[in-house]
């Protein structure tokens, strides 16, 4: 019980200060709201006259002392309370983790929204104005990390796999959300004694083009706490990406309609015709940005600090010269991000790699989380008009229209589909159609219409209906129905070359029955890639590496930083075991033992990563200098044997750079690295001992290496081992600590 | 249009339909395709496969071409190759890439043995049951083989790599002197058991018509 104590204890000081930070928060902030420049008086202890200007006009006359501590809150006080406003975002995002139970049971966006309505109430209860959600700051800075977020880690191939059912369900779902929503709705205020009189068609079609999208802020905020399955994820989730487009149409559409009054034939089809130039060139924009930023990804080779620099303002800039067009920018940026990934991760380095990554990851979740807050925040705040009848029939009407509508279009897709979409499948589809701050930001972007309030009231209560009844339970339902969960995925070089295996026997079967199917044409796009884009827009050889070899190198590199990362001989991975090599090759086909030449930047980051670690663990023990390493191996018996255990534990996981039996009885053994210059196949026959570096040809310039940990001969059996003389060890240790010591690439003398 | 007799009318159909769970139509648009790689001939030999002109650019093309004449895949419990085929050994052999009917749920774990078991006897060229390292080796070459100036050792490395892979999920301990022959059909099983093979391995044979646009 004692451990509980200071844990509680740092839990309710963790609860205080946020709730001071709160207050002060909303203090701060109802300063900020407040026009500044003639408001300096603004509420409460903050923003107190500064005295520069009392201090100047009074200089002359009246000589006060020199100010040691001064006040100037004025200056700072925009940034101050946005980095404010963040800052308690991610307290409270940091303060759901800490409580055990909440967060299993609500989903975070939830807690969000709730805090969002605290943090408005207590503004409101100051006296204060409170922020509201501006469309401004939502839909260009606030939604683009997201979408960036969402576009850039998209699993393709699930997504080109389902893309006509996506399409089917955002262009033809959408569209009959929004006629079946807005004329519903438009019947239901025909209904007498509703004082909803004054609403005319358009301005209800208008409203079901705002509340009918899926929004992709909200999915993913759910659906990625209840880790389905990638078919429903992605189905979801790439219908509120590409629904979008249609949005953006039916939005501008309807209200270019609701101020010219009446509607022609040409205006439809001219409403057709834009949503294609609406979505074709969002992603012909976006797909341009992609390239050009895969280009100068190319050229990044000795700046590598600044490379995820291109890949974040490419994408932006794609968003923005899309919003400039009226074009869809979400669209626009998720094809910058799906076009320019597979080069951008070819050129850039590993370490630029994570972090864009984590970058990416960081704004996003920063994003949902003020989204979230602000949507509570705004609904203290708001003009709200809250009219029973309407707002009801809106919730049953988006419910119903959203169930039938995936009902009759999974009729029609699964007959184009091999593998048929389930009664489950659709209801988590038709559960999965969240709403959210999009939807509320169109509706706040409404101008002149006289029902905007209650327009605005409605969207709310759909927004929390979806997001808390509908988030909330999902995560049981999908329990109940034992719904397929998202697989675990070790990456398993197998598996990878069965994908290709299967990809090119799927196209030969599809050649053979005459059939230009989706496997065809998947190939056709490959070959194309591979012939001219690849040369372009990748730097160096690795234009014509292979999919399985890249997939391989990558794999050996994630086991190598693997290895790096647990360091001590804690616990073997799971994938290496103690199966190596020796039992798989048939015996009597000699020991041929191949090195594979990986290429040698791929080397040059691996040998980094392991030399830091190597000099890391040596440090440890002994806080070695990197370049003397004599080891006496009398002087300290245990902590040598510990060494060398770790480091032979080390190197027998990284078998993989071995084709060499990692025989256990021989741990105690010494085992030597050397650095081989690369490119090099060394083929021994079973007599040769391959401790004896004569057997090597001429090392070349070392600019790379492979490593080779060796052994004693397999076929050896293992009473040499324990007679091994002394004096014979001691010599192994020194090259071996010479070897590891890696003065670096000129001294190769030292090798041999 | 050639010899009657060896067209099968609809009753042969109808046959054919029970033992390969194809439709009368789409028996009737394979028939037709068969007929045009044929040449018009009642049976087919491995050069009228080499004549596809899309089929060139496959790496794994003879061992598509192979799987083709291998009587393990025509469901008759027979072994090695054949020289030719006729139409139902033809059908067979396409009928391992239907996709499973969604009424047939609880049947996945044999849709799956079935799918898994035919691209285990392409691996296995030498019918002797397991998968050697030579002829996984053989197999990594393969998919590799359209690219240029690739190190042979490169190939060797993955499917040794590999090998380690299926040999530590079968086995997880082996003593040094212990030997492991090669995948068996149940390793295999093991291996791909989250691959999903039963709603990948599917050809959309309903979308066909009568191919008329390509060779």
């Amino acid at each position: 019980m004692a451990e509980l104590r200071p844990a509680r204890c740092w839990r309710t000081g963790f609860f205080f200060f946020c709730v001071w930070l709160l207050l002060f928060l909303s203090v701060a902030s109802g300063s900020l709201v407040v026009v500044s420049g003639s408001n300096e008086t603004s509420g409460g202890p903050v923003g107190d006259t500064p005295e520069d200007p009392h201090h100047q006009t009074n200089s002359t006359t009246h000589k006060k002392a020199f100010p040691v501590l001064s006040f100037n809150y004025q200056d700072v006080r925009k940034p101050f309370v946005i980095s404010l406003w963040i800052l308690l975002a991610l307290l409270m995002k940091l303060g759901f983790h800490i409580i055990p139970n909440i967060s299993n049971v609500v989903p975070e966006s939830c807690l969000l929204i709730g805090v969002g309505l605290l943090v408005g109430g207590i503004i409101k209860a100051v006296g204060e104005e409170a922020p509201v959600l501006d469309t401004k700051l939502f839909f260009h800075y606030l939604l683009p990390p997201i979408i960036l977020d969402a576009g850039y880690f998209l699993p393709i191939r699930a997504f080109m796999e389902n893309m006509g059912t996506i399409l089917v369900f955002a262009v033809v779902g959408t569209l009959w959300n929004v006629f079946f929503i807005g004329g519903m709705i438009f019947a239901v205020c025909q209904i007498e004694g509703v004082q909803l009189a004054g609403v005319d068609l358009l301005s209800c079609l208008l409203f079901g083009s705002i509340v009918s999208a899926v929004d992709p802020v909200a999915v993913l905020a759910v659906f990625e706490e209840i880790q389905i399955n990638e078919l429903l994820h992605i189905l979801v989730f790439g219908e509120s990406l590409l629904n979008d487009a249609v949005t953006v149409v039916l939005y501008h559409l309807f209200e270019e309609f609701s101020h010219a009054g009446t509607v022609t034939v040409l205006d439809g089809v001219l409403g057709v015709v834009c949503f294609f130039v609406v979505s074709l060139g969002g992603v012909m924009v976006g797909a341009i940005y992609g390239l050009l930023g895969a280009f100068t990804s190319r050229f990044t080779t000795h700046t590598r600090v600044i490379e995820p620099l291109f890949v974040f303002l490419y994408s932006y800039m794609a968003y923005l010269s899309a919003e400039v067009f009226h074009l869809s920018g979400i669209m626009s940026l998720i094809a910058c991000g799906v076009m320019m990934r597979p080069y951008v991760e070819a050129n850039v380095s590993h370490k630029s790699y994570t972090t864009i990554k984590y970058f990416l990851k960081m704004w996003s979740s920063v994003s949902e989380t003020l989204i979230f807050i602000f949507l509570g925040v705004s609904t203290v705040a708001g003009p709200h008009a809250w009219n029973w009848t309407f707002v009801i029939s809106t919730v049953i009407l988006c419910l119903v229209s959203r169930v039938l509508g995936v009902i009759g279009l999974t009729c029609i897709i699964n007959k184009f589909r091999v593998v048929k979409l389930t009664k489950k499948d659709q209801f988590i589809v038709a559960y999965g159609g969240l709403r959210g701050a999009i939807a509320f930001s169109l509706g706040f972007l409404l101008t002149d219409n006289e029902r905007k309030n209650m327009f605005l009231t409605a969207i709310i209560t759909v927004i929390f209906f979806t997001v808390f009844v509908q988030g909330m339970t999902i995560r049981p339902l999908v329990e109940l129905l034992a719904v397929k969960k998202k697989k675990e995925s070790k990456p398993s070089i197998n598996e990878e070359i069965h994908t290709q295996f299967l990809g090119h026997l799927l196209t030969g079967i599809e050649d053979i029955c005459g059939h230009y199917g989706h496997h065809h044409w998947k190939d056709k796009l490959n070959r194309f890639n591979k012939a001219y884009l690849k040369k372009w827009l990748i730097a160096g050889e690795r234009s014509t590496e292979p999919q399985l070899i890249s997939f391989y190198n990558k794999m050996e590199m994630k086991q190598a930083m693997m290895l790096v990362e647990s360091g001590s001989a804690a616990k073997l991975p799971s994938i290496l075991s103690s199966v190596s090599m020796q039992n798989i090759q048939q015996r009597g086909s000699g020991n041929r033992r191949a090195i594979p030449s990986i290429s040698k930047s791929r080397e040059q980051e691996i040998r980094k990563i392991l030399r830091s670690n190597l000099q890391k663990t040596r440090q440890r023990l002994r806080s070695y200098s990197r370049h003397d390493l004599m080891i006496d191996p009398f002087e300290d018996n245990v902590s040598e044997v510990r060494f060398r255990k770790q480091r032979v534990e080390m190197e027998r996981r990284m078998s993989h750079y071995l084709t060499v039996p990692t025989n256990r009885q021989e741990t105690p053994s010494v085992r030597k690295v050397c650095f081989e210059p690369e490119h090099q196949v060394f083929t021994y026959d079973n007599s040769e001992s391959p401790r004896d570096p004569r057997a090597r040809p001429d090392p070349g310039p070392l600019d790379a290496i492979s490593l080779v940990s060796e052994s004693q001969g397999p076929n050896q059996s293992r009473e040499p081992r324990a007679k091994v003389p002394e004096e014979q060890e001691e010599q192994d240790q020194l090259k071996l600590s010479r070897c590891l010591s890696d003065p670096g690439p000129n001294q190769e003398d030292d090798l041999s | 249009m050639g010899a009657f007799q060896s067209s099968p009318s609809q009753p042969e159909y109808v046959d054919l339909k029970e033992k390969t769970g194809f439709s009368i139509s789409q028996i009737g648009v394979l028939h037709t395709r068969f007929k045009l790689l044929g040449h018009n001939g009642e049976t087919l030999k491995r050069d009228h496969f080499n004549s596809i002109p899309d089929l060139a650019c496959n790496p794994i093309r003879s061992q598509i071409i192979e799987a083709f004449f291998d009587r393990r895949n025509f469901r008759r419990n027979g072994e090695g190759p054949v020289d030719e085929i006729h139409f139902e050994e033809f059908l067979m052999v396409m009928s391992h890439f239907k996709a499973p009917s969604p009424r047939m749920i609880e049947e996945r774990e044999s849709v799956r043995r079935e799918k898994l078991r035919f691209i285990f006897n392409m691996h296995d060229t030498d019918d002797d049951g397991t998968i050697t390292l030579e002829e996984y080796r053989h197999v990594i070459d393969e998919l590799l083989s359209l690219t240029e100036d690739l190190g042979k050792d490169t190939a060797k490395g993955i499917a040794d790599a590999a090998m380690r892979e299926v040999a530590s999920t079968s086995m997880a301990h082996m003593e040094p002197d212990e030997f492991f022959e090669g995948i068996t059909f149940e390793h295999f099983l093991k291996l791909l058991k989250g691959f999903e093979i039963e709603l990948k391995m599917n050809v959309h044979f309903s979308m066909m018509d009568t191919p008329t646009f390509c060779k």
